[in-house]
């Protein structure tokens, strides 16, 4: 393939995050401190689905919901009232396990109604414990295997390229999950098209399901085995809202390369007790955890 | 069934075969120049490869469409979730590789983001069976139909010869869903005319005949068809049906066989086990009143030793003679006795 074809096809842009009046994102997102808010509220529902399903994966949707509410707050063109826009920017989730914090962010992006946030894993429910883009509108790979999001989202960017078009795709992967080596396979791709329409988003908790991942296969120096793979690469703090919306609205970090952003986060982050804690990659809250979670969030649930 | 307007149903009278077996040809070049043809005429069409450019004979495609000719090198994982990313961003790719890498080693990708995500991408397994002969077991792919048979949404069909592999090619690319292709490179017969279609959950109706149904696929059908010739010579007639559709699978064309014959023979190049004749076992244990006697050709479980496809097809009795045989004992010998 020839990476470099020439962008033929400009976006008509669907509208901003607050053209939507199912939003919850209001047009506000440009301070970080309401986006850090609305990502305090994606860590309490997530925790209340989870609450609610007696299953789930806390540690990993509380790391990875400030990149999510900056994403959906804003970075991403989408129109939730066409899910398949053809021209919509592509977000992957392929660290599947995480699905409580995503569905949270569709509900909140518009997707659909946040009620049903509350049929989470029950008995039919579109809410799978890991999405199906078959069931719920706004889902675009159905992940939960590790290792897949990335091949996929290759592919998504180079169609992007085949058909000249200026959509941009980003995955957000786990830390742990780089130990399936299809992602290096994916990232060996990427360099060769130059996918510079291609981000990916390491949610770099430094835990995996059963210990810290240094302990288990050690990924350091992660950041250089991204540059030896052809990345442009930078570390930023994965829980820093205007640092991430900072660059992740301003990828490529580098033309003619595919963007690998680490983003430095604390598994369990915001609630004092699951941070950093193992056991909490699947914890439970009770309520009483709820309410304590709840006071450190200064945030209740969209549902 | 696909009923030649030659033959008019089950209940027609044992006939001459309608179709002959024509030169023979490598149903890759059928594969490829359709591919060609497709992607001239819909710019959603791609291909996607693992360095296998030449064994999947696409040089001519990557020639021609060099913007829509994606070379993953050696990763069929990652050459399987490119192709599901390829569908989501609107392309129509199909993924091509020897079938023994492409099904075995991205099987995680074939479940999940294909036939669980009901991805538009088509898997074109090429090689496939024992093809690679020489080679080995390491190159066989005796096991794909099992693999890909047991996945939810996965289309799957085992052509016959060219015009029938051309004719699965234009119905990939007209329906939408995830497919299977298992595409040989073991030269066969022309057996269906130019320009037939493909019908999906059809079987076809090569030959009809009472005593006997012979179900082949792939590189046995023709043999199937000789086999046919030799009965008949023996007074036995055979009813010939080519089962490329292994998924969906024509249910009523076992059931009219069970009904109509005495007895049934499968044939195919993998292995016994969940392949052709464990699906027509399954429907027949399942489904069949008075179930006829079955017999399935194939591979036992094992691997094929070393030699040539002829010969391993040979090894393992799938040939013309090995259908004659087991035709042979479920329904008897016709010839009067000396």
């Amino acid at each position: 393939m020839q990476s470099e074809v020439p962008v033929t096809t400009q976006r008509q842009s669907p509208g901003g995050v607050s053209a939507n009046a199912n939003s919850l994102f209001d047009g506000r997102e440009g301070d970080p401190a309401i986006l850090k808010h609305l990502a305090n509220r994606i860590r309490m529902t997530a925790m209340s689905m989870t609450n609610h399903a007696h299953l789930g994966h806390t540690g990993g949707d509380l790391s990875a919901s400030d990149v999510l509410a900056v994403l959906y707050g804003g970075v991403l063109q989408l129109d939730p009232q066409q899910p398949n826009w053809p021209q919509r920017d592509r977000f992957l989730l392929s660290k599947g396990h995480c699905a409580a914090a995503l569905y949270t962010a569709l509900a909140m992006r518009g997707f659909f109604e946040t009620a049903l946030l509350r049929t989470f894993m029950d008995p039919l429910s579109k809410l799978n414990g890991h999405p199906d883009r078959n069931k719920l509108p706004g889902v675009e790979a159905n992940t939960g295997p590790l290792g897949h999001g990335l091949p996929i989202a290759v592919g998504c960017a180079i169609a992007a390229k085949m058909r000249g078009e200026t959509w941009r795709t980003f995955v957000l992967t786990g830390d742990g999950e780089l130990q399936e080596g299809s992602n290096w396979e994916a990232a060996m791709s990427a360099q060769q098209y130059k996918l510079d329409n291609l981000i990916v988003i390491v949610d770099r908790n430094r835990l995996q399901q059963g210990d810290f991942t240094e302990n288990t296969i050690r990924m350091e120096p992660l950041a250089d085995k991204w540059r030896t793979f052809g990345f442009a690469v930078t570390e930023i703090d994965g829980h820093n809202t205007a640092t991430l919306r900072e660059v992740l609205s301003g990828a490529p970090l580098e033309v003619g390369k595919p963007t690998c952003i680490i983003a430095n986060t604390i598994k369990g982050k915001g609630v004092s007790f699951a941070e950093n804690q193992p056991a909490w990659h699947h914890g439970v809250p009770t309520e009483e955890q709820l309410r304590k979670a709840a006071e450190e969030l200064e945030a209740e649930p969209v549902w | 069934m696909v009923t030649p307007p030659e033959i008019a149903a089950e209940e027609s009278q044992p006939s001459a075969p309608t179709y002959t077996l024509g030169p023979k040809a490598d149903c890759r070049d059928a594969f490829s120049q359709t591919l060609v043809e497709l992607a001239g005429s819909d710019p959603r069409v791609c291909a996607v490869v693992n360095d296998s450019v030449s064994s999947t004979k696409l040089k001519g495609f990557m020639g021609k469409y060099p913007e829509r000719f994606v070379n993953v090198g050696i990763a069929e994982q990652n050459m399987v979730g490119v192709g599901t990313g390829l569908a989501n961003g609107g392309m129509l790719p199909f993924v091509c590789g020897a079938s023994c890498f492409l099904t075995a080693r991205a099987m995680e990708q074939v479940k999940v983001d294909l036939g669980y995500t009901r991805s538009n991408v088509k898997l074109c397994g090429m090689s496939s069976g024992m093809a690679y002969g020489q080679l080995g077991p390491t190159h066989h792919s005796i096991e794909d139909i099992a693999w890909t048979r047991v996945i939810p949404n996965l289309t799957v069909i085992v052509p016959a010869d060219a015009a029938e592999t051309e004719a699965a090619m234009r119905f990939a690319h007209a329906t939408d869903g995830p497919m299977f292709l298992r595409i040989s490179r073991v030269p066969v017969p022309s057996i269906l005319p130019k320009g037939h279609v493909f019908e999906p959950g059809k079987a076809v109706l090569l030959r009809e005949g009472h005593d006997v149904t012979l179900m082949a696929n792939g590189v046995l059908v023709s043999r199937a068809l000789e086999a046919a010739n030799a009965l008949a010579a023996m007074g036995i007639e055979a009813r010939v049906l080519n089962m490329s559709s292994i998924k969906p699978f024509d249910e009523p064309a076992v059931l009219a066989a069970a009904r109509g014959t005495r007895g049934i023979v499968t044939a195919e190049e993998g292995l016994r086990a969940g392949g052709l004749g464990g699906i027509v076992a399954e429907i027949l244990a399942t489904k069949a009143r008075n179930a006829p006697p079955l017999r399935i050709l194939g591979l036992p479980d094992v691997f094929a030793p070393t030699g040539t496809a002829e010969f391993l097809l040979e090894h393992f009795g799938l040939t013309a003679k090995g259908i004659v045989d087991a035709s042979v004992e479920l329904v008897g010998s016709k010839l009067p006795a000396r």
